[in-house]
């Protein structure tokens, strides 16, 4: 493929590969899920398979492409078939064995056994916008892309919109921040446009530091140029002609397909001088993070762009006024940017048709935890957690019913089963002590103990706090030191109230968004499951007994001696009996009984 | 083990890729935007980075110790210990938490009667932690090698260890 001078080329170059494709409309197509999920699970030998069989086989008219995650996770490796003129079947579990066996029944009657059906309710539930291309195109292929209509929205608002008018569609359109904030992108990028400082700067947050979510990624390795095409309109709208993608060390997969995808962009004229012969130029590259959970804050991440500690800085200024080295900076999440593209396509009322009036659009969720069937849903918003956990999420491995569901991360909250018919929407979850976050949904089965992930939150935010603020450093370490002697057992009545109060102090006085929602996990587990707290408590308060197994004492006496009550009865060579209610349970008895005749309970 | 060669064939792989950076001629805050991808790479050669090496990055990119220094021990990624020759890390992301992964550090300890971030006398395995690779519906997830391995049991533990006996 040449490179692409002028806006009717990319058109023409569209068009070619559409026909191409139709000329190939007898050609069938096998897509094998090769993103990191799937390589784990053992796609690659499957492709290998499937690739080998059909070279055997001397099968002809068939594409065998390596696309990214289709979100069936708990099936992986999952392979999708195409047959001309049939509806894609997607199988799942696929080993190399079944991978051989599916070419011979391709070619034999077309008949695939124990595909999932298309009709699965969790399919027909879902709408796809951001994770549209994800499993259905090659990631390392730039004419996929182009083939589906790719960058024919840049072109467009490059030619015909002003950057007023893209701002006014995506304002329009309602979309707002997939990074967890739900700041309106809209208005962000005319903020950023109204400043003055040049140059200007576009960030794409591939920081994605929530653990237990992991859609950032799978857009990223299933559709990275809709992420490319979506900054370069970013940048037209705002004004700005150079971006950066911080996309974490952990993603190495991503990291590549990313690379692949710019250099095939530049090379296609798509990103680089003079776009298109539009007079537009826009270029980026990727800075990798390297494991610091608050660099996903956005002043903490332009400091790591910039090579400095990634130390969050107090807002305002925003960065749409002063960011990266003190000029205007839009810092938008990868999933926010995968909408960007559909929204120029089909408009902003047909955005608003999806979704709550207050939260248009869908959300992305990833399911993970003790759920059934884990992966990547995308559904409209405002769909219940019941929907979504029951429905589509199949219920717990164990068929009990789900305790409590984690939402947003270690900055967000559990949810308890009896909440499980509110509409997932911005405000709705946080009236309920959490946040929407980038969309984990961590599901906690019926003896996952509340306290415990309590604990688990807390220590990973005393980990990751970054130091400069002292609620942040000192308060949550004093938090976590409560809340760990309440899982040792030492705890008392009253630390429930100084967690509630030390949680509350810290929210109203962290520098950054870390710190003020690192107590959410603790706060909403104690409103809804405060039980679990008391009952450790007690459990930790009531003493331990010691008692004589009376088939092994032989009567030696020598607890008789250590006891300093004394409180053991009995004659020598007789087995001996603890007076209980005398008993100090200081277990000097315990520690010198030779013949294990003592328990302790 | 490094030999004194090839680590002298790393202080010069590390001098041309700081060299095509072309940053000699920046002003500060050009030559320290480069600082992190630098490290990055430099950890890649030498597997971390000890003080020599952090010395001769902040006298080639100009910048005083101090500052990188202070940017190696922000980050997690960033080792200024020797580990072993194989790092196995394990997820500590909450889905894996969920699903176990605690049980699965334990019996890795236990197996080489070493400590979390510890190595074993052989200089074999060092056992570390990760916050979620992103393969979360695979958990309790372990990276050795660039190799994730998902859905891991406890008693797939030992012949997971065995496939990097070489
Ligand atoms: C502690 C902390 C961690 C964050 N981590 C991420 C992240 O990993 N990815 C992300 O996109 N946004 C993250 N954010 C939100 C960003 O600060 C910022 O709001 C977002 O990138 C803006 O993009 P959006 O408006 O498209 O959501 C985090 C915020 C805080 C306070
Ligand atoms: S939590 Fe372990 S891979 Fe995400």
């Amino acid at each position: 493929m040449n490179k692409l001078v002028k806006r009717e080329e990319l058109g023409a170059l569209a068009v070619t590969l559409q026909a191409e494709a139709a000329k190939g409309a007898g050609v069938a197509r096998i897509f094998v899920g090769m993103s990191t999920c799937g390589i784990a699970s053992g796609a690659e030998p499957v492709y290998a398979a499937i690739a080998a069989a059909l070279a055997e086989h001397k099968v002809q008219n068939v594409e065998l492409v390596k696309a990214g995650c289709v979100g069936l996770c708990y099936v992986e490796p999952t392979v999708d078939i195409q047959l001309p003129g049939k509806p894609v079947v997607t199988l799942g579990n696929v080993t190399p064995e079944r991978g051989r066996q599916l070419v011979t029944e391709m070619i034999g009657n077309g008949q695939f056994e124990s595909p999932f059906s298309v009709n699965d309710a969790a399919f027909k539930k879902q709408v796809r916008i951001a994770l549209r291309h994800c499993g259905r195109l090659d990631p390392e292929r730039i004419a996929d892309y182009v083939r589906e209509g790719g960058y024919q929205s840049l072109a467009k608002a490059l030619f015909e919109l002003k950057p007023e008018d893209v701002i006014k569609t995506i304002k329009d359109a309602g979309l707002r921040g997939r990074g967890g904030g739900g700041f309106l992108t809209g208005l962000k990028w005319e903020l950023a446009r109204n400043a003055k400082a040049a140059p200007k700067y576009i960030v794409c947050n591939a920081d994605e530091g929530d653990p237990g979510a992991f859609m950032d990624r799978s857009v990223l390795e299933g559709d990275p140029h809709c992420v490319l095409e979506a900054m370069a309109l970013a940048g037209y709208a705002v004004g700005a002609r150079y971006g950066f993608i911080y996309c974490r060390a952990e993603y190495p997969l991503a990291v590549k397909r990313l690379e692949i995808a710019i250099g095939q962009a530049r090379e296609l004229g798509l990103l680089g001088e003079n776009i298109l012969g539009s007079g537009f130029s826009f270029d980026m590259q990727i800075k990798l993070g390297a494991g610091a959970f608050v660099c996903g804050e956005e002043t903490a991440l332009i400091h790591s762009i910039e090579g400095k500690r990634g130390e969050p800085t107090v807002k305002p200024p925003f960065p749409a006024e002063s960011g990266l080295w003190g000029k205007s900076t839009t810092v938008n999440n990868v999933e926010t940017l995968a909408c960007v593209v559909p929204i120029l396509e089909k408009g902003s009322a047909w955005f608003r048709s999806i979704g709550t009036e207050k939260s248009p659009g869908t959300k992305v969720f990833a399911l993970a935890g003790d759920i059934k069937n884990v992966g990547l849903v995308e559904v409209p918003m405002g769909m219940t957690i019941h929907e979504v956990l029951e429905e589509i999420g199949g219920g717990s491995r164990d068929g009990k019913p789900i305790k409590a569901v984690q939402t947003g991360g270690p900055s967000g909250g559990c949810i308890p089963q009896s909440k499980f018919d509110t509409p997932i929407e911005y405000e709705s979850l946080t009236a309920l002590g959490s946040i929407m976050g980038s969309g984990g949904l961590i599901v906690m089965g019926s003896n996952t103990s509340m306290v415990n992930i309590a604990h688990f939150y807390l220590e990973f935010t005393c980990d990751e706090s970054c130091g400069k603020c002292t609620p942040c450093r000192i308060g949550n370490r004093r938090l976590f030191e409560i809340l760990d002697r309440i899982v040792k057992g030492q705890g008392k009545m009253e630390d429930l109230l100084k967690l509630e109060e030390l949680g509350a102090v810290i929210k109203d006085t962290a520098l950054c968004g870390l710190g003020q929602t690192s107590p959410n996990p603790v706060l909403s587990t104690l409103r809804w499951f405060r039980s679990e707290y008391e009952d450790a408590i007690k459990r930790g308060q009531k003493p331990v007994t010691y008692s004589i197994l009376a088939e092994k004492c032989v009567g030696c006496r020598a607890c008789v001696k250590a006891c300093p009550v004394p409180c053991i009865d009995g004659t020598a060579k007789k087995p001996h009996v603890i007076r209980q209610e005398e008993c100090i349970h200081c277990g000097a008895c315990f520690a010198k009984c030779k013949f294990a005749a003592i328990v302790k309970e | 083990m490094k030999t004194p060669d090839s680590e002298v064939q790393a202080f010069l792989e590390l001098e041309a890729y700081i060299a095509a950076l072309q940053v000699a001629g920046s002003d500060t805050a050009g030559r320290r935007a480069v600082l992190i991808q630098v490290l990055h790479k430099a950890q890649d050669l030498f597997t971390f980075l000890p003080e020599e090496v952090q010395k001769f990055i902040a006298a080639k990119l100009n910048l005083h110790l101090s500052e990188v220094y202070g940017v190696v021990s922000f980050y997690h990624y960033f080792k200024t210990k020797k580990t072993g020759k194989y790092t196995v890390d394990f997820c500590l992301g909450t889905a894996c938490f969920v699903r176990g992964a605690t049980k699965l550090i334990e019996r890795a300890e236990k197996m080489l009667g070493i400590k979390m971030g510890e190595t074993t006398k052989d200089g074999r395995f060092t056992l570390g932690s990760l916050r979620c690779v992103g393969a979360c519906s695979l958990a309790p997830v372990i990276q050795i090698a660039g190799k994730t391995y998902g859905r891991v049991t406890e008693d797939q533990i030992p012949a997971i260890f065995n496939e990097y006996k070489g």
